[in-house]
């Protein structure tokens, strides 16, 4: 568990992401997917969103980087979201640029068949840096910043798929950090790794937190209770309850919250 | 208690001993019908490209060193004549030989004169002109092919329209190559914009430009007009692959791109192209082995039979337009006129040749394509 003097009434906190009374669907509108959801994620910090599977979360987390536009069928029902004030699903928001300050890490880990250097400048190329010795610092730091710098300093050059999954993962959240995002989205990172290498990411995830404001997915309860500052639990489309970590795991206020912290569903 | 309803079996020599009833009999003849046709199959291949192979094999090659029949390589389709002279001794060569042999032995009385077109010299214009028109076909075929599967994969969506597009782009690879041929007749040979000094009569449309006009008066029979109809004909081949080999690069790429803060652009250019051209390339390779084999549309729309000027003489000699709106030979329709004489020895020479030659070419490119395809699947772990 993170230090708790962060760790107040998460409201209250001065909140980089504003989520209001947000509605969500798959299908033009026809059902939703979810349902009214309000919740802030305060800066450089990290909200991790339990629920079982199906609860919505993963779409929650796509919204804020409007990865759902994607979808041909979405659509935003109702509410907003708002990052550094800023609605971002407002006609003049290019989600693009949006992207660019609001990473992603998926589920399964993905880096390109390029080499280890090319893909964590891979942003930087595409935001049209060219300057090699630029390039060379923004990788390194990020790089180091994943604590893989150790690990592959002497083979930038080889191909990223020889490393081992634990590996491509932080290397993915090193292509992430590279761009310098606000804020950096993780969907699942752990669920394709094993436990040591689960172990290293959260260790990556509580130092990142320095400079980052992190949204996590997770299926794993403990791992919220481990890395994350706020926890948000979702049911169904719903957000069920929501608050700092400590209190959601020790003494919840909803009874289905504790249900499903305790195994009892889910 | 009651009874076990699986009592222990009597005790006899071979529990397991085979059965012989209808059933095993129905098994055996299933097998033995499915064996043979198999064999149907490998006996059909095996007795047409020994027969072609056998029977082509001395016109590519010789008993002396270059061991390679290099005429036959290096001088295209002549009229061959064979006569006989009033000794009754036969002779056979190209028509240009026969005259001169005719100045250099005036004495000799010559009877039984017979020609047989494009059944001397060798092929290499027919085989220059097929490698033009699959070059330009495919030049063609592969930048419309591929900005159209892009476009169908990435960015246009999976309405009821887009599917509708889809199916059709499907069955226009089931239109028989006729109706290709005709289509790049009419639209290629008789209505394409063409510059002109002159109006001809059949001009659709001209009106004047610089020192001379633009006629829709069609290319004729031409380079160009074969090339666009073989790509018009290859092309949902060529659509329905690369889409394919689009569709089949991960997803996570391009969700890795799009959350990096890559355009749309920018992500199938660096996440999704590069990753997708080994398939596109199988495609285009197994596209020419197509497009090489069709003769109905070269036939109608690119084709002369007989031609004594090389077509990179007419590019040296009368420039790029001239090159492009000649007419070419190309090795289906060479076969094809040379099919006219079934049953003439001195014809089969140049018959077999040509056809082992051709056969080569395009299960090279079939070969090509299976070593290419192997490669990939090898080589992708994603």
């Amino acid at each position: 568990m993170v230090n708790s003097s962060t760790s107040q009434d998460s409201h209250t906190d001065p909140a980089l992401i504003h989520i209001n009374d947000l509605g969500f669907s798959y299908n033009q509108g026809k059902t939703e997917t979810i349902k009214g959801v309000s919740l802030n994620c305060p800066e450089k910090q990290v909200t991790a969103f339990i629920g079982p599977s199906g609860c919505g979360k993963s779409t929650l987390l796509r919204c804020i980087n409007r990865m759902n536009d994607l979808v041909e069928t979405s659509k935003i029902t109702r509410g907003s979201i708002s990052i550094m004030g800023q609605d971002i699903n407002a006609p003049d928001v290019d989600a693009i640029e949006l992207r660019k300050q609001v990473g992603m890490v998926f589920q399964k880990y993905n880096p390109f068949p390029k080499s280890i250097y090319e893909n964590v400048a891979y942003g930087l190329r595409i935001q049209g840096i060219k300057n090699k010795s630029s390039l060379d610092e923004a990788v390194e730091r990020a790089l180091k910043g994943a604590a893989l710098w150790d690990e592959v300093k002497d083979r930038l050059k080889e191909s990223a798929l020889g490393l081992s999954g634990g590996q491509q993962q932080r290397l993915c959240i090193a292509r992430t950090t590279a761009v310098r995002p606000k804020v950096i989205l993780m969907d699942e990172p752990c669920s394709a790794l094993d436990p040591i290498a689960t172990a290293k990411v959260e260790e990556l995830i509580t130092d990142l937190r320095r400079d980052f404001t992190i949204v996590i997915v997770t299926h794993s309860m403990q791992q919220a209770s481990r890395i994350s500052d706020n926890t948000a639990f979702f049911y169904l489309g719903e957000l069920v309850e929501y608050g700092a970590t400590d209190k959601i795991f020790s003494n919840p206020s909803v009874q289905q919250t504790e249900d499903y912290i305790s195994g009892r569903f889910g | 208690m009651s009874e076990s309803i699986n009592p222990s079996a009597a005790q006899s020599d071979n529990p397991f001993k085979q059965k012989k009833g209808w059933l095993q009999r129905k098994e055996k003849i299933g097998i033995n019908l499915l064996r043979l046709a198999t064999y149907i199959i490998i006996a059909c291949a095996l007795f047409i490209f020994s027969d072609i192979f056998i029977k082509g094999m001395p016109t590519l090659v010789t008993s002396e060193v270059p061991y390679i029949n290099t005429e036959f390589f290096t001088e295209s389709p002549q009229i061959l004549t064979v006569w006989h002279d009033s000794a009754g001794n036969e002779y056979s060569m190209t028509q240009e030989k026969y005259d001169i042999w005719l100045t250099e032995n005036p004495t000799i009385e010559v009877t039984d004169i017979h020609n047989y077109t494009a059944s001397g010299g060798g092929i290499l214009g027919p085989l220059l002109g097929t490698a033009l028109l699959v070059t330009i076909c495919m030049a063609i075929a592969l930048f419309i092919g591929v900005s159209a599967a892009i476009y169908l994969s990435e960015y246009c969506g999976t309405g009821k329209l887009m599917s509708l597009i889809r199916l059709a782009i499907l069955n226009l690879a089931g239109v028989p190559s006729i109706v290709y041929a005709l289509f790049g007749w009419g639209v290629f040979c008789y209505m394409a914009p063409n510059y002109v000094t002159e109006i001809s009569d059949r001009s659709l449309f001209a009106f004047s430009i610089g020192g001379g006009y633009i006629s829709f008066e069609g290319w004729e029979q031409s380079l160009l007009a074969g090339g666009c109809t073989l790509a018009i004909m290859v092309l949902p081949v060529i659509i329905t692959a690369c889409e394919e080999s689009l569709r089949a690069v991960p997803k996570g790429f391009r969700e890795a791109a799009f959350a990096l803060g890559a355009t749309r652009w920018q992500t199938i250019r660096t996440a999704v192209l590069p990753y997708a051209l080994p398939g596109v390339l199988t495609a285009s390779v197994l596209g020419i082995t197509r497009v090489a084999g069709e003769t109905a549309p070269i036939m109608l729309t690119a084709a002369a039979s007989d031609k004594s000027k090389l077509p990179t003489a007419v590019l040296a000699d009368e420039g790029f337009w001239s090159f492009l709106t000649q007419s070419v030979q190309a090795l289906p329709f060479h076969i094809y006129t040379l099919a006219k004489f079934p049953d003439s020895e001195y014809v089969k020479p140049m018959q077999y040749g040509s056809i082992l030659v051709f056969l080569l070419v395009v299960m090279g490119f079939s070969l090509l394509s299976m070593v290419l395809r192997s490669r990939i699947r090898k080589r992708i772990k994603w």
